[in-house]
């Protein structure tokens, strides 16, 4: 972190430079065998900038509108020079962040990196992940293709059998009734403005928190070297971690270019609100564990809806997940391993639901 | 003074809540439409048709019977169809099967689609909603 000794007495005098990257300066990274977990979240967050350069590129000849929206996508990827290309970064990336996000979620868990005084690290890292899938819902609706009409009917749907509230939140989603071009709009709006403003507040508020508590050391780790204090080491912030984090992140770069390159996202057909929905039909791949989990519910269970009860076990679950750095301190011994058992089974769900989603006819 | 922050609160706030509250859409001609032109469909045939702001199935049996329902699933309001091969009608995103009568068969759908009532006017077919008893 050297700069020109003109422009770093120019900035010492007004803002005290040096006082200001201090911290950095101070700032070290543990070293033990799990260490390279630390670079998921830097990947997640690069590939959220990709997704902030992509989408700013897209909106130079996006038009959202029933009329419009599917025609000027097309218009993207066939009229525009490398325009196929930015628009399969951006759809490549979008699934990569999200993967990257899950990856970094349970890491966190197994390495019970949650734990105190990390509580609010966990849950704003948390509520990041939900507007990351808001991303992607909003996101998957713009190209206004089959798939994405009635992967938002349902989606939106949904969201309506909550119990009181479910109603008014499925029309504030789509704008009326059904999902219509006013549904497009609005997820325009969400997708563009809301989420990234959010994103943007809750990012920061996150890296703030990671500088102020430093990186979490795994349980185990924690106690070699608390009873061995020589055998603790460190490394530097700056320039030793930085460095092998843009390795990562060039390796990442790599991936998606490939990703993006070789399988170039497809566009599908145009949405015709009044056409069946096609045989095959199924959301982005990190909703299909919930897709397929509402395949397989009965119609009714006991004298509720069968839908309701799925929504309702599933916005349990994710609540109980969300405040997990809570219970971990009343937790000890088997409670503790119960803890870590219901980690495994929520990864074991996700993945074999995934699998059978798309296995499954 | 805090009665008058929350009254500038307030009024700054219930604007934009009924903002984001879209307004009603009138549901132009629901009682009634033209589904189709008889001959349009053979036997074991099917279309979806615009019924008020929703989509409708008007299919005709492998007997030559017509029969109109709402196309939209019970179950998560996906847009069904009509399988000429089992003869039922069928939901493709959570795969839930109806008979021709609507009634919902197996998989997920909690109730039965709504069934309309069939006419023959001229050469047209017309659906119509089912007056309540």
């Amino acid at each position: 972190m050297s700069l020109p000794t003109g422009v770093r007495n120019w900035l010492d005098e007004r803002f005290h430079w040096a006082d200001l990257i201090g911290p950095l300066k101070k700032k070290t990274v543990p070293v033990h065998k799990l260490s390279y977990w630390y670079f998921l979240g830097g990947i997640t967050l690069f590939l959220f900038m990709i997704q902030v350069c992509t989408g700013i590129l897209l909106l130079l000849y996006y038009r959202p509108g029933a009329n419009e929206a599917f025609e000027s996508v097309q218009y993207i990827m066939t009229r525009v020079q490398f325009g196929w290309l930015v628009r399969s970064i951006h759809s490549w990336a979008a699934n990569l962040m999200i993967l990257t996000a899950f990856a970094h979620m349970f890491s966190v868990v197994f390495l019970r990196a949650y734990r105190k005084p990390r509580e609010l690290t966990w849950v704003s890292g948390m509520l990041l992940l939900f507007l990351a899938m808001g991303f992607g819902f909003s996101g998957y609706l713009l190209p206004w293709n089959t798939l994405a009409f009635f992967a938002t009917k349902v989606g939106t749907e949904i969201a309506g059998q909550v119990p009181v509230i479910g109603h008014g939140v499925m029309v504030f989603l789509r704008g009326g009734e059904d999902v219509t071009g006013a549904t497009l709009t609005r997820f325009f709006g969400f997708h563009v403005a809301v989420l990234p403003g959010l994103t943007t507040l809750l990012v920061l508020i996150h890296l703030a928190l990671v500088q102020y508590f430093g990186m979490s050391v795994p349980p185990g780790v924690e106690t070699r070297w608390n009873s061995s204090p020589a055998a603790a080491r460190q490394m530097k912030f700056f320039p030793n971690f930085f460095l092998r984090e843009l390795m990562a992140w060039y390796i990442a770069l790599g991936v998606l270019g490939a990703l993006a390159a070789i399988l170039p996202w497809e566009l599908g057909t145009k949405a015709d609100p009044f056409a069946s929905a096609p045989a095959g039909i199924r959301p982005e791949w990190y909703f299909m564990f919930m897709f397929q989990t509402f395949k397989k519910i009965p119609a009714k269970i006991g004298f509720i809806d069968g839908e309701v009860a799925g929504i309702l076990v599933f916005g349990v679950a994710g609540a109980l997940w969300m405040l997990l750095p809570f219970f971990d301190p009343l937790a000890r011994g088997r409670g503790r391993k119960f803890i870590m058992g219901a980690a495994v089974f929520a990864l074991s769900y996700i993945v074999a639901m995934t699998i059978y989603g798309y296995v499954a006819k | 003074m805090g009665g008058g922050l929350f009254a500038s609160i307030v009024s700054a706030i219930y604007p934009v809540l009924r903002y984001l509250i879209p307004p009603p859409v009138a549901d132009l001609g629901s009682d009634e439409v033209v589904a189709s032109k008889v001959g349009d469909l053979k036997p074991n045939g099917s279309k979806i048709f615009r019924f008020g702001n929703r989509p409708a199935l008007l299919l005709m049996t492998a007997e030559g019977e017509y029969r109109a329902l709402s196309a939209v699933c019970t179950h998560l309001s996906c847009t069904v169809q009509y399988r000429n091969d089992l003869h039922e009608i069928w939901c493709a995103c959570h795969n839930g099967l109806y008979d021709l009568a609507g009634r919902n068969l197996s998989g997920p759908p909690p109730r039965p689609l709504e069934s309309y009532t069939v006419h023959l006017r001229g050469g047209e077919i017309v659906v119509s909603r089912k007056r309540e008893a």
